[in-house]
C-alpha cells in the first residue's frame, strides 16, 4: 500500500469511524417521539396495505410532519404497499412504521386496506384463483 | 417527482387488491429465503443481522458451514396473483428465541411450509408442533441438498410423525417451479382443510 493510499484510508476512517453493522445514527423510536404502539395496531397487520389519500398532496408542506411520514406518503402515491414493504422500504423496524403510518391515519393523509378476519379463512373462490394464478407462473 | 394533479388522484382512487399470506418455517440455514426467493417477483426484502461472537455458540451449524448470518427479523417475497390478489410469503425467525414474532405473522395467514432438510429433520419438529397446535394447514417441503442422502417421502412422514393428510414434497428451493409446487400443495391443502370445516362430515 502506498503512502498515499495509506492516508485515504485514514482520512475515510476519520469521516466515518462507524459502518452500516452500527446500525442507524438516529435511534428509531426518537423518530416516534418515543411512541412504540399506536391505536392503529390492530388494523396495521404485515400485509395490510397502505393507500394515500387524495388530500395527500399537501404532506409535503405540513410543518407537522417528519420526513419519514412524507417519505411513506409518497411511496404510497406511487401504489398502495404493505406494512411490511414499507417497513422495508425504509429500513425501520415494523413498530416504528406502525406508529408513524397511525399518525398519517389519525391526520387522515392515508387510509388502510380491510385485511381478511384472521379468524377467517379466504373462501373457496379466492384459494382456486390463487392456485390459478400459480399454475400460470 | 412531478406528477399531474389528476394521476395523483386515479392512482389513489384504485381499488386495493386483497392481500393473502403464506409462511415459510423451517431450520437454521434450510434455505427459507432461498425459497421465497425462487417464485418472489422481487427480490426478497428482509431484516438481517449478522451473527455476531455472542450469537454463534447457540446456533448449531453442523452441516450448513457455508453459511454465516441468520435471519432475525422475517424476510418477504411478493407474487401478484391478479389484479386483485397479491400473496406475501413471510420467511420466519430460524432460531427460536425469535419465536415472539411467529404469532404476529401466522395470524391469518393461508397456510405454511415447513421446509426440511433430511440430515437434520429434528430442526422441523417446533415448526411443525407449532402449525399444528394453531390448526394451520401446511406442507412439509423437503429440500434436496446437493451432497444429502434422498429419503423418499413416506420415510420423513414416517420420522416427523405427520397425520396422513399433510402433504410431503421433495424439492429444489432454488427451483422456481419446485418452490410454485410447494405453495400450490400449501393452498391446496388449506382448500381441502377449509371445505372439511365448512361442511362437516355427517355422523
Amino acid at each position: 500500500m502506498s503512502e498515499q493510499d495509506g492516508r485515504a484510508a485514514r482520512d475515510r476512517e476519520a469521516a466515518r469511524w462507524f459502518d452500516d453493522d452500527a446500525g442507524p445514527v438516529v435511534r428509531p423510536y426518537a423518530m416516534t417521539r418515543g411512541r412504540t404502539r399506536t391505536a392503529a395496531e390492530g388494523r396495521l397487520d404485515l400485509i395490510a396495505l397502505v393507500i394515500a389519500e387524495s388530500r395527500a398532496d399537501e404532506a409535503a408542506c405540513d410543518q407537522m410532519l417528519s420526513p419519514e411520514h412524507v417519505e411513506i406518503v409518497e411511496r404510497c402515491r406511487q401504489e398502495p404497499l404493505s406494512v411490511a414493504e414499507l417497513a422495508a422500504g425504509l429500513d425501520l423496524p415494523v413498530g416504528v412504521v406502525r406508529v408513524l403510518i397511525g399518525d398519517l391515519l389519525d391526520a387522515d393523509l392515508v387510509h388502510v386496506s380491510r385485511p381478511v378476519p384472521p379468524a377467517e379463512l379466504p373462501d373457496e373462490k379466492v384459494l382456486r384463483e390463487v392456485i390459478d394464478g400459480l399454475r400460470a407462473l | 417527482m412531478a406528477f399531474g394533479r389528476s394521476d395523483r388522484r386515479r392512482r389513489s382512487a384504485a381499488v386495493a387488491p386483497m392481500t393473502l399470506k403464506i409462511l415459510v418455517a423451517g431450520g437454521f440455514g434450510v434455505g427459507k429465503t432461498t425459497l421465497v426467493g425462487a417464485v418472489s417477483e422481487i427480490q426478497p426484502l428482509r431484516t438481517e443481522e449478522r451473527l455476531t461472537e455472542a450469537g454463534r455458540p447457540v446456533d448449531d451449524l453442523d452441516g450448513v458451514e457455508a453459511k454465516t448470518t441468520t435471519t432475525v427479523a422475517m424476510d418477504f417475497g411478493r407474487i401478484t396473483v391478479n389484479e386483485g390478489l397479491v400473496l406475501y410469503l413471510f420467511g420466519t425467525p430460524g432460531q427460536d428465541r425469535f419465536w415472539f414474532l411467529w404469532d404476529e405473522l401466522a395470524r391469518g395467514a393461508l397456510g405454511a411450509v415447513v421446509l426440511a432438510d433430511t440430515r437434520r429433520l429434528a430442526d422441523s419438529f417446533s415448526a411443525i408442533d407449532y402449525f399444528e397446535r394453531r390448526g394451520l394447514p401446511f406442507t412439509v417441503a423437503v429440500n434436496c441438498f446437493d451432497g444429502a442422502d434422498r429419503y423418499p417421502p413416506q420415510a420423513v412422514r414416517d420420522a416427523l410423525d405427520l397425520a396422513p393428510e399433510v402433504p410431503v414434497v421433495l424439492c429444489d428451493a432454488r427451483s422456481k417451479d419446485d418452490a410454485r409446487d410447494v405453495l400450490i400443495s400449501v393452498v391446496e391443502h388449506a382448500r381441502e382443510t377449509g371445505a372439511g370445516r365448512r361442511e362437516p362430515a355427517l355422523s
